[in-house]
């Protein structure tokens, strides 16, 4: 299956799709990868590492300086990658990070290398559409999807520059904040996935302050993905070597919650 | 690459200058400096902004700073150097301004847009506490709740600037994540503003950051080449042969050069800090030993690993110990017009020392760099050259450091 194949897909089934997400080399990935997927989860986003995750809150942060603190390189992660793709040929892979360690080798050898590493999308915080020939060029002449996000700060006016050249999915980061912190109220989620879904065809995934089962099957009633980060890093911090179980077993829970939300068909 | 018509027309309106500069961040900040940028621009064309601007720089920060040859120090240097040589020394007083070096200016000209932008809560970032002081200055004085966030290191290493921050009203917030140092405050005033974009104004402290902030920190810092280039006109009736500041995120050296940069017989060099020297990783000279990537806001130099990750800058001085520099000086590098260099800790000492003895100054350790690389200079320039230094900041915060690293017992 081919990158965009393997995200469509992800987003064609009867219920939306769950996204998890945990850092790469922090703890035993490649295990930790595998629970997720065994979990059900839909599409994995593999965070690099960087010294500087601005956007990010306290839980992610900490786990970008345990990995880095156990030398985890960029050739660790696409090796990473390229393992999980060739144990899981049909499930979508997204790496999301920071623009430095994107583009320090140029914008198409990332882009090169992660095609070759099996990776399907990319999203990339600090680099928003105003300076998208920074990378956005090279991940789509490499047939890798430059993966966009939307904020409540996003206005109409905006909308537009920011779906022009998104590719895969929209992620709506649900409040203006770091990642896992609070959680936006279901209503303001609701008008803004409505909102941004009347100008593009693109799936909308919502994530940031998503922790729990329930606040899953929220966002599931209104949106076509939920994002899970936090939370997965919280639990490969305190479990250690058996964050496997205990991954498998939150992305299960997760899992049946946005599939009973959809099922008793509140919305859409 | 070519040379310009003009040094002075950058950015471009998307903020880059050259390859470098531009908006590299999330999303949710994005609208924000748009929205700066606006009122920035409307403020730009508002005399009454500029107005107001200035009455405060003259009556409550004290400028014009004085012009000031340093008479002693020139013919200190001249006995070391060969017959005829020995250029005049002469400096830019920005250190006696309000709060006691020119970050003053900036925050002054950031405080007025966030008034005009009806923002009600200030955050900023201070590495060796100038800026921070600076802000919880401007925040004092117009009322404003104001956050610091310093590292948590520089919290113990500058324990009297956290003082006269909180006697001016301010909370600093110790920073621990990361190396708990300038980049670390940096990244968590970005994390409070994303959490916070309605009501706060971010009053970053150098001319680095996204677009509009290199250009308009760069704007605000000018009256201190503009003030000289009039004042050098008037007392000695010609330019400078040759500029020098210290550069830590560069906003000093801007905004002496800036207003320079048309000036073809005028040369300018930037003292980077080489910490203990270039050859190791102990030093923060982001251009002399950096390399081109993204970081907080900006593309400009860096100094990061082969991976991309960012490596923590050392430096004798605090505030010029960021692992990155605004990005206007990468493009003044790269087009040549700007020569750069580095000066280590202990050159540093020693060109504070100097300055004590031979002219009654105690400079901060930042411009006792740009002293040290003014020494050197001055010795292969001609008696009829003149040097013009930005003397941007007093040394009161740094005796302790400075008699420690001297082996003294306070």
């Amino acid at each position: 299956m081919n990158a965009s194949n393997r995200l469509s897909s992800a987003f064609a089934k009867s219920r939306p799709a769950f996204v998890a997400f945990i850092t790469a080399g922090d703890g035993d990935t490649a295990a930790n990868l595998d629970a997720l997927v065994a979990g059900g989860a839909d599409v994995i986003e593999l965070g690099m590492p960087f010294t500087d995750p601005m956007a990010d809150g306290p839980a992610i942060q900490a786990a970008n300086l345990r990995s880095l603190g156990a030398g985890t390189t960029t050739a660790n992660v696409l090796q990473t990658a390229y393992d999980f793709r060739a144990r899981h040929p049909d499930v979508p892979l997204i790496l999301m990070g920071y623009a430095n360690p994107m583009i320090r080798r140029g914008p198409e050898w990332f882009a090169s290398a992660a095609k070759g590493a099996g990776v399907d999308g990319v999203i990339c915080v600090d680099i928003p559409p105003e300076e998208d020939d920074a990378l956005g060029p090279a991940l789509r002449e490499a047939g890798i999807a430059p993966i966009r996000l939307a904020t409540p700060t996003t206005d109409a006016a905006r909308l537009p520059a920011v779906i022009e050249g998104s590719e895969g999915f929209l992620y709506y980061v649900s409040v203006a904040g770091i990642t896992g912190k609070q959680q936006a109220a279901i209503d303001s989620i609701e008008s803004n996935v409505a909102r941004i879904k009347q100008s593009t065809d693109l799936p909308v995934a919502v994530g940031f302050g998503v922790r729990t089962p329930e606040q899953a099957a929220e966002i599931a009633r209104v949106a076509d993905g939920v994002v899970v980060g936090s939370a997965f890093i919280d639990l490969v911090e305190k479990c250690g070597k058996d964050a496997p179980a205990a991954l498998q077993e939150l992305t299960t829970a997760m899992v049946a919650a946005i599939n009973d939300a959809r099922s008793q068909g509140i919305h859409s | 690459m070519n040379s310009p018509n003009s040094f002075r027309t950058q950015p471009d309106d998307r903020g880059h200058f050259g390859e470098f500069g531009g908006r590299y961040v999330a999303e949710t900040l994005m609208p924000l400096i748009l929205d700066l940028e606006r009122e920035y621009r409307a403020a730009q064309a508002d005399p009454a902004f500029a107005a107001k601007f200035d009455d405060l720089m003259k009556h409550y920060v004290g400028r014009p700073s004085p012009l000031y040859f340093a008479e002693r120090l020139t013919e200190a240097l001249r006995v070391s150097s060969p017959e005829g040589r020995g250029a005049q020394v002469w400096f830019k007083r920005d250190e006696l301004n309000h709060t006691g070096a020119h970050k003053i200016n900036n925050c002054i000209g950031q405080i007025l847009l966030a008034k005009r932008m009806g923002k009600t809560r200030i955050i900023a970032e201070t590495g060796a506490g100038q800026h921070g002081v600076a802000t919880a200055t401007v925040c004092a004085r117009f009322g404003l709740p104001c956050v610091i966030y310093m590292g948590a290191e520089d919290v113990k290493r500058q324990s009297p600037n956290v003082f006269r921050m909180k006697l001016l009203g301010a909370e600093v917030v110790p920073v621990t994540s990361g190396g708990a140092t300038l980049k670390d405050a940096m990244n968590e005033g970005l994390r409070d503003w994303v959490a916070n974009v309605h009501d706060t104004f971010y009053i970053i402290g150098t001319a680095a950051g996204p677009h509009p902030y290199p250009e308009m920190v760069r704007n605000f810092q000018s009256v201190i080449g503009t003030e000289a280039r009039a004042q050098m006109l008037e007392r000695v009736g010609r330019l400078p042969d040759l500029l020098v500041a210290c550069i830590g995120g560069g906003s000093n050296a801007l905004g002496l050069f800036h207003p320079f940069l048309d000036d073809a017989d005028v040369k300018m060099l930037g003292v980077e800090a080489a910490g203990h020297g270039l050859d190791g990783d102990e030093h923060a000279a982001s251009l002399l030993g950096g390399a081109p990537g993204v970081l907080h806001g900006n593309k400009t130099y860096l100094l990061q690993d082969e991976d991309g990750q960012i490596t923590e800058g050392h430096s004798i001085s605090a505030g010029l110990d960021y692992p990155g520099i605004g990005p206007e000086h990468a493009w003044l590098k790269e087009s040549g017009r700007v020569e750069y260099t580095a000066v280590t800790d202990n050159e540093a000492l020693d060109g504070f020392q100097l300055l004590c003895r031979t002219e009654g100054i105690i400079p901060a350790l930042e411009p006792s760099h740009a002293i040290a690389a003014v020494a050197e200079r001055a010795k292969q320039m001609s008696e009829e050259d003149i040097i013009l230094m930005n003397l941007c900041g007093r040394g009161d915060k740094d005796i302790f450091t400075v008699a420690e690293k001297l082996g003294v017992e306070m």
